[in-house]
């Protein structure tokens, strides 16, 4: 069966963690759900890094936590915020290529 | 002491809060009021300029409840990253702003003002002894930076607040400190865990942004035991659930089982969550693991300049169609055209929305387009002066640039605003964002008390 992210996640969002980071957390609506896609690891460093054509390697961090039955990606922020260049100081708006991130269970 | 109380007021001081969620939370006799006021999220501008990013007659609408409620109850009241960035003039900001109510209501307290910004000498002395290290992805610092920097603040840990609770202060008023310290710090002072006490400042520091529904302008309630601690909002209509807490734990952070600080980490790995009232959540499990040496985190900015804008769209078929080879040739032309006139060093952007414009860090993700443009034209240099030349001559000469196929020939721009540039000032770009290796955790911190006696 093919879902879409944004239909299985009540949360979807970006934010800056510190200047120089960019953190999305994808928060399921069940546990059900969010141990499948942890089990299948759907959610991953190459799945991320072809959304947002970046090296694998500036992913930092890809956790699955529990508690929150959320996964949580972050990576190395393109610029520190506000540098030069920038188009979103907060980073909240970067979030949006998961939102249709399409995978099969 | 079996308990310690405390009332987060709101997520930063200044966003406000319902007095009726702030007289619940007094009801419940908090031993602490405490607000964080701080945070790196505005960009670089704030601690470069000195500026607050949160206004004056805001901070000063808390406050005027806080102050007042906590001398009355005979409780400390704790500011922590004051004027938002902590510098001086931050600082400086809040301080006025404290004398005013003092005045005004005609209070008696001390006040305790600890201060965070630090010498670049200081910190170039730190750098020569290797004490200096980047928060990766942050590059090492270099001298060169160091020398442009213009503002350095050091993020300060409990320590410096148990000094002054322990001089009997009333209010403390902080420059940059870790956000949780101003909830953790008077029970660590009391000897309760570090690990929990921190991990419920972590919570409360954003208030009831922990809760469903969500609100950086209400007050959160923290019940800190022994072995666990309790949260609770203030009003009627919000609840915190473990989902919204263990959420919670996921904002703003890189690692949500890993959260590093002033003299270490707290490790969330075996912190449980658990649901005992209809709106309350305990939290147990959260251990605190200090590194070997103390750290602390400098933030610093250097200024690159200064910035002119321009706002306008466009509408024409043909020209969105060709806006990236039009873009190129009106940055050519304006090179060009002041080349040899002497203004070289500047940087030139054209910020195209609905052309991935939100999104542009991420080149190649997405190439839709938009049937209409927005185009914010940006000249960064070294001169005010400099940067409106160079946008003025950017927005002219696409305005009336005759590109391949154009059949508008009136003009290529819509502008919504008369006058169509707009001097935005200084620019400053994070230059410093590292860990620095302290003998003592209260060293570069120096607090001065001021004793208020009916308002003077």
């Amino acid at each position: 069966m093919e879902y879409s992210l944004r239909d299985v996640a009540s949360v979807i969002r970006s934010k800056n963690s510190g200047p120089y980071e960019l953190t999305f957390d994808i928060i399921f609506k069940d546990f059900d759900l969010y141990e499948k896609v942890k089990a299948a690891k759907v959610i991953c460093e190459k799945a991320f890094a072809e959304r947002y054509n970046i090296p694998e390697s500036n992913i930092m961090n890809l956790v699955y936590f529990d508690p929150a039955k959320a996964v949580k990606i972050t990576i190395v922020r393109p610029i520190p915020s506000g540098s030069l260049g920038e188009t979103d100081v907060y980073g909240a708006q970067q979030h949006s290529p998961l939102m249709n991130y399409t995978f099969n269970l | 002491m079996d308990e310690i109380r405390v009332l987060s007021a709101t997520a930063i001081l200044g966003y406000g809060f319902p007095v009726e969620s702030f007289t619940e939370g007094m009801k419940r006799k908090p031993h602490v009021i405490a607000v964080d006021a701080g945070s790196t999220d505005p960009g670089p501008y704030y601690l470069g300029a000195g500026k607050s990013f949160t206004d004056y007659n805001s901070v000063k609408r808390d406050l005027e409840i806080m102050i007042p409620a906590a001398i009355e109850a005979n409780i400390p009241v704790i500011i922590g990253s004051a004027g938002g960035s902590g510098g001086k003039p931050h600082v400086e900001f809040n301080l006025q702003i404290i004398k005013e109510i003092a005045k005004e209501k005609n209070l008696s307290f001390k006040l305790a003002v600890i201060e965070s910004e630090l010498d670049k000498e200081l910190v170039g002395a730190k750098m020569k002894k290797g004490e200096i290290t980047p928060l990766y992805p942050a590059p090492p610092l270099t001298e060169d930076d160091l020398e442009k920097t213009v503002r350095i603040v050091a993020q300060m840990g409990e320590e410096p607040f148990i000094k002054a609770l322990d001089e009997k202060a009333d209010v403390i008023l902080a420059g940059r400190a870790y956000d949780p310290c101003v909830f953790s710090a008077l029970a660590i002072k009391l000897g309760f865990d570090r690990g929990l006490a921190i991990h419920m400042g972590k919570i409360l520091e954003c208030a009831s942004i922990a809760a469903v529904p969500g609100s950086g302008s209400d007050c959160m309630f923290g019940y800190l035991h022994q072995e666990d601690f309790v949260l609770e909002p203030l009003s009627p209509i919000r609840k915190c659930t473990t989902l919204s807490v263990a959420a919670h734990t996921l904002y703003e952070k890189s690692n949500p089982y890993v959260l590093p600080g002033p003299g270490g980490a707290i490790d969330l790995h075996q912190s449980n969550f658990e649901q005992i009232t209809d709106n309350m959540v305990k939290v147990s499990g959260s251990r605190f693991i200090p590194t070997e040496e103390y750290f602390i985190k400098l933030e610093g900015v250097k200024k690159v300049g200064y910035r002119t804008i321009s706002v306008a769209a466009a509408k024409d078929p043909v020209m969105i169609e060709k806006i990236d080879s039009i873009v190129q040739s009106v940055k050519d032309r304006v090179r060009n055209n002041f080349e040899a006139y002497g203004i070289k060093d500047f940087f030139l952007d054209f910020k195209i929305y609905g052309k991935n414009g939100t999104m542009g860090l991420f080149p190649g993700i997405d190439d839709r387009i938009a049937h209409e443009l927005c185009i914010v034209i940006e000249a960064v240099a070294p001169t005010q002066e400099q940067a409106d030349t160079i946008c003025g001559f950017a927005r002219s000469t696409m305005l009336h640039f005759g590109y391949e196929g154009r059949i508008s020939t009136a003009g290529n721009l819509a502008f919504p605003f008369s006058p169509s540039d707009c001097k935005v000032g200084e620019v400053y770009e994070f230059s410093i964002y590292h860990l620095m290796k302290v003998e003592d955790p209260a060293l570069h911190f120096p607090i001065t008390y001021i004793n208020f006696v009916n308002g003077i």
